[in-house]
């Protein structure tokens, strides 16, 4: 596929950070592109990236065409006022430096090139990226300082040192804008919105991260940052997760890569593979300090400063006790837990120690850490009693022990007037009051209707009286078989558990009119794909028809009429005398009169199965038809009437 | 008193009779249709007064055949009528052209009103 040699190169520093051989195809290809865009007239990224790829893939290019194109990034260098052209023609020399010992790379006028990079710089220790752009960027500033660092290791002679601090004041002033989250996590955000690309927190911080990091490795004597806001850096790659982008995933990679071994100083971490310490199990508190991708770290010893429970801050459990340090695995552990120590949330403060005190400034170890260890344990569940109790006198009905251990169950009955009762203890493997995050009872109806109430305790033991006179409309008013079931649960309890403990026969009164319905069960959520009710089509009932002979009767009745014309027409003594004798008009009387009756038969047939736009152009051709022929015999008559008259 | 009321409406009716046994024949002709079509019309409003009017397009193309037809008719019979004066140029047999066409017309949109 073709990627881009930007893409091609974060995915190679990728896999060569941590430690991926990658020998497929596409490196060929890979090389070809390079070998494409190292000529003298390509832009200047890609040529920048062409040369970053080739540093690692270490492809077959032939040094010649490097004179030409180191001559060119000179000459680059000294007219751009651009940062960004400035940074690739910097950076371009820099690695040919490394790949191509014989190619001149040196600057002649460094002193130059370092004042143009600097004269971008503002007041807040970030960089613009042109003159003529007024915006300042912290990514800017990254790169600006990377840029910076390419000019100090391409120098011929010894930069001036006023330059260089000049230089750290900057960095001082743009590690002041730093971003903090509330876990003391640090990073670096871009302030102002626009610009040609949103930078997000990571790619921003990351550039920044490049540049100090670049910068701190050419120049001598200390930067002075605050070590706990490299170590915020560090947690704030590290807190990232896995990112889901490719180029994030690289920034994050790369940040981490120069962070492991920068000069200014080296994060540690320290983690636990387990937070939580079982008593009944009785496992090992282990404790790990690497640095951020994992390597090993200088001799050093956890300490714990302090540990204490969450409910009693004031009472510690342990006070300034050290690990051990186990060669083999890496790990320092705890070697034995305080005897007191009961199910319960603590809080351990651990602080590393490094054996040499020289190397205190090289790493950033982070002071003090509070980690929360959890510590669980078997509750034991004692003095278990249910009671069906009278409600006046307080004197029990019923009154059973309950095995909580076993499976059995208890039957109870009770009926309106009187309370159940339920009480039990329970106690931590010291013997101390346990308080779990849930203490529920629940009744659950033959009708499968639920009732869930919680278990209120009076400092040494748990108790609920459930008072059914009270409870009649809540429960619905429905009497029957109810089951009841006890839960105990907590984070730190490894035996909570949910168990039915008997069941109470209830006697309720008879619901009255106004009283809520129970809800109705729940629908089966698979019965939606089942056939669906039958569906009664309900007709509009037709309209009385009248009776056929009726009807009929007076179709015979309508017919009268004609019959009483055609014989008034006989006694009036209609005949055809006037119908014409020669040929040609008779026949164009024929044709009348056969016309007329085809657009009847027409109408006949339209009112029985013909649709109005056939009958309408069907009537225009007859009508057309009939006009040009009944003109031809109603004049013809008109003629001969009044020849008639005028003789 | 009753006597000669009736003998006076049977001399009116035979005066009447007499003075239309001279009308021409195809004036009487197209009387005798007029009287067809009103006829027909009077029968179909009687079954729809029996039966309901349901459907009451049907009834009402019913009955307006027969009246359109009849108007029609009567208007025939003035323009072919030679007593009349305002007609006197027009020639009969463009009035009977006038009245096929028209029925036919009315025809069509009858058809169609049926239903």
């Amino acid at each position: 596929s073709v990627i881009s040699l930007e893409d091609a190169y974060e995915a190679l520093r990728v896999f060569e950070i941590l430690g991926i051989e990658e020998k497929t195809h596409s490196s060929t290809a890979t090389c070809e592109k390079v070998l494409e865009n190292l000529g003298s007239s390509s832009p200047l990224k890609d040529l920048f990236y062409a040369l970053k790829v080739n540093k690692i893939l270490k492809c077959n290019v032939n040094g010649e065409g490097f004179e030409d194109i180191a001559s060119r990034l000179k000459a680059n260098v000294h007219d751009a006022s651009i940062l960004l052209d400035i940074y690739y023609s910097i950076g371009g020399l820099v690695l040919m430096k490394d790949q191509d010992s014989n190619v001149d790379v040196l600057l002649a006028d460094v002193d130059g090139v370092f004042q143009s990079i600097k004269a971008l710089s503002q007041s807040d220790g970030r960089w613009r990226y042109s003159s003529d752009n007024p915006e300042s960027s912290t990514y800017a500033a990254g790169l600006a300082l990377e840029a910076l660092a390419g000019v100090i290791s391409l120098a011929s002679s010894e930069i001036d040192q006023s330059k260089v601090n000049i230089v750290k004041n900057d960095i001082v002033k743009l590690f002041d804008g730093i971003e903090k989250y509330d876990d003391e996590t640090f990073y670096f955000d871009e302030k102002f919105v626009g610009g040609n690309e949103q930078r997000g927190f990571l790619s921003t911080t990351s550039s920044v991260v490049r540049g100090v990091t670049a910068f701190a490795a050419v120049t001598s004597g200390k930067i002075n940052l605050p070590e706990d806001k490299i170590l915020g850096l560090a947690k704030f790659f590290l807190g990232v997760g896995i990112p889901g982008d490719a180029k994030d995933f690289f920034n994050q990679v790369e940040s981490l890569a120069f962070l492991e071994s920068n000069r200014i100083s080296i994060p540690l971490i320290l983690s636990l593979p387990e937070t939580v310490y079982s008593l009944t199990k009785k496992g090992q508190l282990k404790v790990k300090v690497n640095t951020v991708l994992g390597s090993a770290v200088p001799p050093l010893t956890v300490k714990v400063v302090r540990a204490f429970s969450t409910g009693a801050k004031d009472s510690a459990i342990i006070d300034s006790k050290e690990l051990q340090y186990d060669q083999e695995s890496g790990f320092h552990f705890l070697d034995a837990f305080p005897k007191n120590v009961d199910v319960e949330t603590y809080v351990f403060v651990f602080e590393i120690v490094l054996h040499d005190c020289g190397s205190e400034n090289v790493y950033a170890t982070g002071g003090q850490i509070h980690v929360p260890i959890f510590v669980t344990g078997i509750i034991e569940v004692g003095n278990a009693e249910i009671s069906v109790l009278n409600s006046n006198i307080g004197s029990a009905e019923t009154q059973k022990k309950l095995d909580l251990a076993g499976n059995d169950v208890v039957s109870l009955s009770a009926n309106h007037l009187q309370k159940l009762k339920l009480s039990f203890q329970l106690t931590t493997p010291h013997g101390h009051v346990f308080k779990p995050h849930q203490a529920f009872i629940k009744l659950r109806h033959e009708t499968k209707v639920e009732h869930v109430f919680v278990v209120g305790n009076t400092g040494k033991k748990f108790e609920i009286i459930l008072d059914f006179l009270g409870l009649v409309e809540k429960l619905f008013y429905l009497s029957g078989r109810y089951d009841i079931e006890l839960t105990v649960g907590d984070a730190t309890m490894e035996n909570s558990f949910l168990q039915l403990l008997g069941h109470v026969e209830l006697d309720l009164p008879e619901a009255p009119e106004k009283a809520a319905h129970p809800p109705p069960p729940p629908v089966d959520p698979y019965s939606r794909y089942g056939p669906k009710a039958e569906i009664t089509h309900i007709f509009r009932a037709p309209e009385k028809r009248p009776d056929q002979k009726l009807s009929l009767a007076f179709l015979g009745l309508i017919l009268l009429p004609f019959i009483g014309f055609l014989v008034g027409l006989l006694r009036l003594g209609v005949n055809l005398k006037n119908f014409p004798g020669s040929t040609v008009p008779a026949t164009f009387a024929i044709l009348f009169h056969v016309g007329i009756g085809a657009v009847l038969l027409l109408y006949v047939l339209f009112w029985l199965k013909l649709d109005l736009f056939t009958t309408l152009k069907t009537v225009g051709l007859l009508g057309a038809f009939l006009m040009f022929v009944g003109h031809r015999i109603l004049s013809h008559i008109a003629l001969t009437s009044a020849k008639l008259k005028s003789a | 008193m009753a006597r000669s009321s009736s003998k006076d409406a049977q001399d009116l009716f035979r005066a009447l009779w007499s003075a239309y046994a001279a009308t021409p024949t195809n004036l009487k002709i197209i009387d005798l249709y007029v009287l067809f079509a009103v006829f027909t019309a009077l029968i179909q409003v009687v079954y729809m007064a029996l039966v309901g009017s349901f459907p009451f397009n049907s009834f009402l193309s019913g009955v307006l055949s027969c009246v359109g037809t009849a108007v029609l008719a009567v208007c025939l019979r003035i323009q072919v009528n030679k007593e009349n004066k305002e007609f006197k140029d027009l020639a009969p047999e463009r009035a009977f052209a006038d009245f096929v066409l028209c029925n036919l017309v009315l025809h069509l949109v009858i058809m169609n009103f049926l239903g």
